[in-house]
């Protein structure tokens, strides 16, 4: 129980972010309506998919260092969780597009950044399944997710500054946090960002510990 | 030391290929045979945005069918004799500089061509220089990578192509950014974005120093 503290926070966070997300009053602006709702649900994928991102880089990095083949397995499964919190993200950002911009999809550099993400990423998996050696697809993938992670990096943070986008914040576009965001909406939108990152967390460490028995079946089999 | 080996495999490089010139040619002639085919299906084309895409997707796939040889095309044996006598920086940083070399003279080959039957509307020709010859040693720098990567895998001509379109495309979206402005020959060159090419350079070239020699013991 001890150790299992942040997974009843992940659990009332979230729970709270459902509830409060609905009912709670939020700001009337324009164009927007009641979809800002979708802040605290749209935004925190995000933010859950680099968070767990950056986890499968860490451990790519620990894999070249240590070939250990736990460290492969953990970095594809962080992987793994992060393309379904990306398919989330796409997912809620879609109809908050269709409802705000008119369109399922716009051609925005955030929404190409999201779309390059996702290629990397099932390019990545590709790559891990046509290798068969367990030691050598460690390293190679490792090597694959090292350099990918770099490039959409750059991609998605040096190139949506250089270029307009209709998100907020960018191209002349007010940020949330310049009216739109008042206090109200604080206090529900950073506990759902914490709520969902350990939520992210969580269903990532129990595909890790599948993952891991999985393979131990296989070798005694 | 390194930059010794560095030289010594530039050369066999070049020597190879001088060797067996058909690859060469035959990479050329890829290029001119796919803008000639364009030529016949578009005759000239005016429209700025559709000339920049044509000549980058030609040049893109030119440059891949190019470079992915570099491993896909070597012998286990060579190989194995290359790191008994080499470090494999040397490898990886003589390939990148050889394939520099010959994108360098494919995109100069495919631009000349190009302005040829397509017709010729760049403005700023010297930005577009400075563009062609950043995008020709970033290409090569990536795909040399990919390559590497593909070639330990089983299928990996298919494979070259999906793990390297995904990552291409900062490169590509910056390359079609800077030569675009060059068509319309914009007053100010756009620093920013050179920068950021220059900086994308430097990061595949540093990532591939580093991260190569995992790549190569089996």
């Amino acid at each position: 129980m001890k150790k299992n503290w942040w997974k009843i926070i992940a659990v009332l966070f979230v729970l709270y972010t459902i509830i409060a997300g609905f009912l709670f009053k939020v700001p009337a602006q324009p164009i927007l309506h009641e979809t800002i709702r979708n802040l605290y649900f749209h935004v925190p994928m995000w933010f859950s998919m680099m968070t767990i991102l950056f986890v499968s880089l860490w451990y790519s990095i620990k894999g070249l260092s240590n070939s250990n083949i736990e460290s492969d397995i953990v970095a594809s499964q962080a992987a793994h969780t992060g393309m379904l919190v990306g398919a989330l993200g796409l997912i809620t950002g879609s109809l908050w597009a269709k409802y705000t911009w008119g369109a399922w999809w716009v051609a925005d550099t955030k929404l190409n950044g999201a779309a390059i993400t996702m290629l990397i990423y099932l390019a990545y998996f590709v790559l891990r399944g046509s290798i068969d050696e367990e030691q050598k697809r460690a390293r190679i993938a490792a090597v694959y997710n090292i350099f990918a992670y770099v490039m959409l990096i750059v991609f998605l943070m040096i190139l949506p500054r250089l270029s307009d986008s209709l998100h907020p914040g960018n191209g002349g576009n007010p940020g949330f946090n310049n009216y739109d965001l008042d206090s109200n909406m604080r206090l529900v939108f950073y506990p759902a960002v914490i709520g969902w990152i350990l939520l992210t967390v969580w269903i990532f460490t129990l595909r890790v510990r599948l993952e891991k028995i999985k393979r131990k079946i296989l070798l005694n089999e | 030391m390194l930059f010794l080996q560095v030289k010594y495999l530039v050369a066999k490089e070049v020597k190879l290929e001088m060797r067996n010139k058909y690859a060469l040619g035959g990479i050329l002639l890829y290029v001119v045979s796919t803008i000639f085919v364009s030529y016949l299906s578009f005759k000239q084309i005016i429209n700025p945005a559709t000339w920049n895409a044509l000549f980058w997707i030609i040049l893109l796939f030119a440059s891949i069918n190019g470079v992915a040889k570099s491993f896909l095309n070597e012998t286990r044996g060579k190989l194995l004799y290359l790191y008994t006598l080499v470090s494999p920086q040397a490898v990886i940083l003589s390939k990148i500089i050889y394939n520099s070399l010959l994108l360098i003279v494919l995109s100069a080959l495919c631009l000349f061509v190009y302005s040829v039957f397509i017709g010729n509307i760049i403005q700023d020709l010297s930005l577009f220089l400075v563009t062609l010859l950043l995008g020709s040693i970033g290409f090569s720098s990536l795909l040399t990578m990919v390559s590497a990567i593909a070639s330990k895998t089983s299928n990996n001509f298919t494979l070259m192509a999906i793990l390297s379109f995904p990552i291409m495309v900062p490169l590509l979206m910056v390359l079609i950014k800077l030569s675009r402005n060059a068509i319309d020959g914009l007053e100010n060159w756009d620093l920013n974005y050179l920068m950021v090419l220059v900086f994308l350079n430097i990061i595949i070239i540093a990532l591939s120093y580093l991260l190569f020699r995992y790549l190569w013991r089996d």
